[in-house]
């Protein structure tokens, strides 16, 4: 079986709790780092991994320029940055342009993260009211990488992951539930 | 096809025709990008080059030496063009209450803007020196690499669109008057007053191959160095080290920092949320 060295999540309207409910159903002790871009506000603070540190399964934080990615973490784009990843897999943070209107951008992280985890990377789409994710789904995809989206039936705004099925590249649909499930089965293997 | 999405593409030949480009650019035009974060390099060059409707960064590069409009098209798409007035009101808020007290003691002021793209931090930042009434006795010298941007940034004159979002953060800065007595509307445009460009000298200076402003009381450089590799970002921390008077002060972007750079040692953290920095006095 492969080894999966990241895991990138792309999630936006409905975001948080479907971030709270796929962290909380992870077993404590899992350690392929997730790094996770949630459309905000520009203007919001770090609130959001304040919050999901809280749960006390991973250890949550905001991601910082030219850190090092690391196991048993999980890292949040910070708000109003574009979240790169480098080939020495430290981040990096842009402020150009918005892409598909956000910042951070979810095909950004995907993209840059393909092209150096390659076949090692997992991505995944949850709820959100746009296409954000949809072309870094393909991407992943077209590195060998394994792709997931929340089931649309049960996301909170069913836009983004059924933008992210209608690519044609995605591997698995999944509850929430099941894609905790799915992850804590790569990591016990 | 996106060369990105596509499986037989190879990545070590896309990474090698990268560092060819980025060597004949800084060979040909003196431009020097060797040392910036690859990551967003390769996206934007792969950007252009998907736009041209070219095959390869190989292509791109022959495009960029032989077309002087396409060399014009990557440094803009290479440079950080990005930029809003207040950007971060907080920032400025701090600079007005903690660094601002502290330059009303010099009887002259030398302040270095450096990568200032379209220079609507720059006019933010003089009107706040008008309303502390230390602008006349100011000198700020406002520097980008690009001389396309630098050409907006001495017009002065930015959409109208905009300017909703700017009066909000003028006044999240601890803005004094009315955001409107800077501009003029005209149409879908806004100009600022002219009499804020009267102590601003726009010039071309390149962080990267450059050399130091000498005697500067103040050095704002914002969400230029998240670009650079570590290296590259000691590089250009010294310069500002060599460039600012004792007790000078340093104002970085909400995601950078001069901890763990070579310069950390000569600096006190003045605002460590803001990112303002101030030059120890060495006896």
């Amino acid at each position: 079986m492969k080894t999966y060295e990241a895991i990138v999540i792309g999630s936006s309207a409905g975001g948080m709790y479907a971030l709270k409910n796929l962290i909380e159903g992870l077993k404590s002790g899992f350690r392929i780092p997730l790094i996770i871009v949630q459309h905000l506000s520009p203007h919001s603070e770090n609130y959001l991994a304040h919050f999901l540190d809280q749960l006390g399964i991973l250890q949550v934080k905001e991601a910082d320029e030219r850190e090092k990615i690391k196991q048993g973490y999980a890292y949040i784009a910070p708000p109003n940055f574009h979240l790169l990843i480098e080939a020495d897999q430290t981040f990096s943070l842009t402020v150009e342009e918005k892409v598909n209107y956000a910042r951070p951008s979810i095909d950004v992280l995907f993209e840059t993260a393909a092209s150096v985890y390659r076949e090692r990377l997992i991505g995944i789409i949850l709820t959100g009211a746009n296409h954000d994710g949809a072309n870094g789904v393909k991407v992943i995809k077209a590195h060998g990488g394994f792709t997931m989206a929340q089931n649309p039936a049960t996301a909170e705004s069913d836009i983004m992951p059924k933008a992210a099925i209608a690519t044609g590249k995605i591997d698995k649909i999944l509850d929430i539930s099941e894609i905790s499930d799915f992850l804590n089965s790569l990591n016990n293997s | 096809m996106n060369p990105s999405e596509n499986p037989d593409f190879d990545d070590s030949i896309l990474q090698l025709e990268m560092e060819l480009l980025l060597e004949a650019l800084v060979r040909q035009y003196g431009y020097d990008f060797r040392n910036y974060n690859k990551a967003h390099i390769k996206r934007r060059l792969i950007f252009r080059m998907q736009q041209l409707g070219l095959k390869s960064l190989s292509e791109l590069q022959h495009q960029i030496l032989h077309h002087s409009n396409i060399l014009a098209m990557i440094l803009k798409d290479l440079s950080i063009n990005v930029t809003e007035m207040y950007r971060d009101p907080s920032f400025y808020l701090s600079l007005r209450k903690e660094v601002i007290p502290l330059l009303r003691t010099y009887p002259y002021l030398r302040i270095w803007h450096a990568g200032c793209a379209t220079g609507e931090e720059v006019y933010s930042f003089a009107i706040l020196l008008k309303e502390e009434g230390l602008y006349d006795r100011s000198q700020i010298y406002a520097t980008d690499f690009n001389t396309e941007v630098l050409e907006t940034a001495i017009k002065g004159i930015y959409p109208v669109s905009k300017i909703k979002e700017y009066t909000f953060n003028y006044q999240a800065a601890g803005g004094k008057n009315s955001f409107s007595d800077y501009y003029t509307a005209r149409y879908d445009a806004v100009r600022f007053d002219p009499e804020l460009r009267k102590n601003i000298v726009f010039a071309s200076h390149n962080l990267v191959t450059d050399s130091v402003f000498a005697e500067t009381h103040l050095i704002i450089c914002r969400n230029v160095l998240i670009y650079f590799d570590r290296s590259l970002q000691n590089k250009v921390l010294n310069l500002f080290n060599d460039s600012l008077i004792m007790g000078g002060f340093l104002g970085l972007g909400s995601k950078e920092n001069i901890m763990f750079s070579t310069v950390q040692d000569h600096f006190l953290i003045l605002n460590p949320n803001e990112k303002i920095f101030q030059k120890k006095i060495l006896k």
